[in-house]
């Protein structure tokens, strides 16, 4: 099922995770405030889809209509899509070395002032609810752009999300296309100590949803799971389950379930930057 | 002759027909009807949507609605509305209006006690106060159906969110010219009178039509203002209509003290040092649980004609 040229491809990806993981961990060192452990968790996903050409976007022209649009509704989880942003010509490359600090538009946890980003973020359980009407709206103008979500685990746990999760199946919005990055951490603990959410695949099934499930720092699954949700228009609502690990890179994160709301301290940064290299 | 209608319906009709010439209108609601909702989702199936009893997925959907650029109607129960999805609010119609042109129609019915026996959860005695919190929102109190109709245009026309409260129960017609009616000041002095002005919202404003009819037969002639705009708020052209009165009695179907129209004149008054003299009218720090009709609740809180027109008196002993 692979297509020529289709390694390379996945070394380009591949490469380029890896340069947005060492940029994500520079962007921490410079603004202990992010939440780090959430961000790196979606580094693929946030790669696959702009790097991996997934999503129909134009950095020049950001609200052009013919654009996918990307709601990433786990917003504090979104650090790490600020360098592919600069990278893709969003905004000056420079800015990356100002996040959080005074007169900068590159907050803790970014809004729609930053270009690229459709709405606003930072409460969860909002942002299914928003696309579910961006989806019915392209629905009626016959319009064929898709609507991509980023969603957390630990946000399933907001009721909101579930009347959207209903919504979106009874209305059959089949350009929705959801990726759960499945870190299976919230702030205080793993999620299945707080509030099991397994079994997932069967809720959304249940719900009428189409559902896939692949490793989340797999680029490859990733692109060609991707690639066949975009082109499915079956009636189904989609989600992808990207299995994820919180604080993926960085060994200390990714062994703690407090990792939610630690921060790396410099020296530490530079180690595992160095690593990467 | 006037004409007693339900605003919500005429508001509906109204819409309705709109709906026909205008494509670009869409109406949800939460699992909520009206007689005159029957025919606009029976020609309007793509249009229509029934989100089922999910207001906080009614205020999402009607945002993703809106910012493909579609003008949204978003209509449920008044308090469930306001307060179950009030971060919705927040977040999706307030903070995305700082940015960015969004039209959101929120309808609620139910102002007020308009729903009297059904309990302290469904009388809505907050929904002022706490969406004057929020920036950017347009906060509509008609006290007929007159205004209702009047608004559609305005509601069409002005690409932000908006809050509409609307009364559950059919209204006396007050206003008798549309042309009359003035968005741009917010407020309408129905009645000149002497020393003593009422200020009031919604359904508050019939009632003190009532009274100023009977004061009227005593030949004491009594003020009255219909407040239908909360938000935006023409303050200074207000404070030019209010300052030839000495006492200001403000009437309101909802908490006193605690940010509601109350609030909004007793600002206006204190900020230009003004030595009229001010008594809020409404709901003190409790709910009703007792069950009965807007009359009977209205004698508990001393809403009733006679508490306000005996308060009146009160003052007319001073003078």
């Amino acid at each position: 099922m692979q297509e020529p040229g289709a390694e390379k491809t996945m070394d380009f990806l591949r490469k380029k995770a890896a340069w947005v993981r060492k940029e994500t961990l520079n962007i921490h060192k410079i603004a202990p405030e992010t939440r780090i452990a959430s961000s790196l968790s979606a580094v693929e996903i946030f790669v696959v889809l702009y790097y991996g050409k997934i999503l129909r976007f134009d950095a020049k022209n950001i609200n052009w209509m013919g654009r996918d649009r990307f709601i990433i509704s786990k917003g504090h989880g979104a650090i790490s899509f600020y360098p592919i942003l600069a990278d893709l010509g969003y905004f000056d490359k420079k800015e990356l070395d100002n996040v959080c600090k005074e007169g900068t538009f590159l907050g803790g946890i970014p809004d729609s002032i930053i270009p690229g980003f459709e709405t606003i973020n930072g409460s969860l359980g909002h942002g299914l609810g928003v696309a579910c009407g961006m989806a019915l709206a392209l629905k009626r103008k016959r319009a064929n752009e898709n609507i991509f979500v980023l969603l957390g685990d630990g946000e399933l746990y907001e009721g909101s999300v579930w009347e959207a999760i209903m919504f979106a199946g009874e209305h059959k919005l089949d350009n929705l296309i959801v990726i759960l990055d499945n870190n299976r951490i919230c702030m205080l603990d793993y999620c299945k100590k707080i509030l099991d959410l397994e079994p997932l695949e069967e809720k959304f099934r249940v719900f009428r949803w189409d559902v896939r499930i692949v490793d989340g720092h797999d680029v490859s699954q990733l692109y060609y799971s991707l690639s066949a949700l975009k082109q499915d228009r079956s009636g189904r609502p989609k989600i992808l389950i990207a299995n994820t690990v919180k604080g993926k890179g960085v060994p200390s994160l990714e062994a703690d379930p407090l990792c939610h709301i630690k921060s790396l301290k410099p020296d530490e940064i530079n180690q595992i930057v160095a690593g990467f290299d | 002759m006037a004409e007693i209608r339900t605003t919500r319906d005429v508001f509906i009709e109204e819409i309705y027909h709109r709906m026909h010439e205008d494509s670009n209108i869409f109406f949800l609601c939460a699992d909520f009807g009206s007689p005159k909702l029957d025919a606009l989702r029976e020609k309007f199936p793509d249009r229509f949507i029934n989100v089922g009893i999910a207001e906080q997925n009614l205020i999402n959907v009607a945002t993703g609605l809106a910012l493909e650029g579609y003008t949204v109607y978003a209509y449920a129960i008044a308090p469930f509305l306001t307060m179950r999805a009030f971060e919705q609010i927040r977040v999706n119609l307030s903070l995305h209006a700082q940015l960015k042109e969004i039209n959101i129609n929120l309808i609620g019915v139910g102002a007020g006690l308009s729903y009297d026996v059904s309990g302290p959860t469904h009388h809505c005695l907050e929904d002022i106060s706490i969406l004057r919190t929020l920036p950017h929102i347009i906060i509509f109190s008609p006290s007929d159906w007159v205004l209702a109709k009047k608004f559609v245009d305005y509601s069409i026309n002005v690409k932000k969110p908006k809050y509409l409260r609307f009364d559950g129960k059919p209204v006396q017609q007050i206003y008798t010219n549309p042309d009359t009616i003035n968005f741009d000041s917010g407020f309408c002095e129905l009645h000149k009178g002497e020393r003593i002005c009422l200020v009031s919202t919604g359904y508050m404003t019939q009632k003190g039509m009532a009274i100023v009819k009977r004061f009227a037969e005593e030949d004491i002639r009594i003020g009255l203002i219909d407040v239908f705009l909360l938000k935006p708020f023409d303050e200074g052209s207000f404070y030019n209509v209010i300052k030839k009165y000495d006492y200001v009695i403000t009437l309101e179907e909802g908490f006193i003290n605690k940010g509601g129209l109350d609030s909004l004149i007793s600002k206006i008054l204190n900020s230009r040092n003004s030595y009229i003299r001010f008594i809020p009218m409404g709901f003190d720090d409790s709910y009703v649980f007792d069950i009965g009709s807007r009359e009977h609740l209205h004698r508990l809180k001393k809403l009733d004609e006679e508490s306000i027109m005996a308060t009146i008196r009160t003052l007319i002993g001073e003078l």
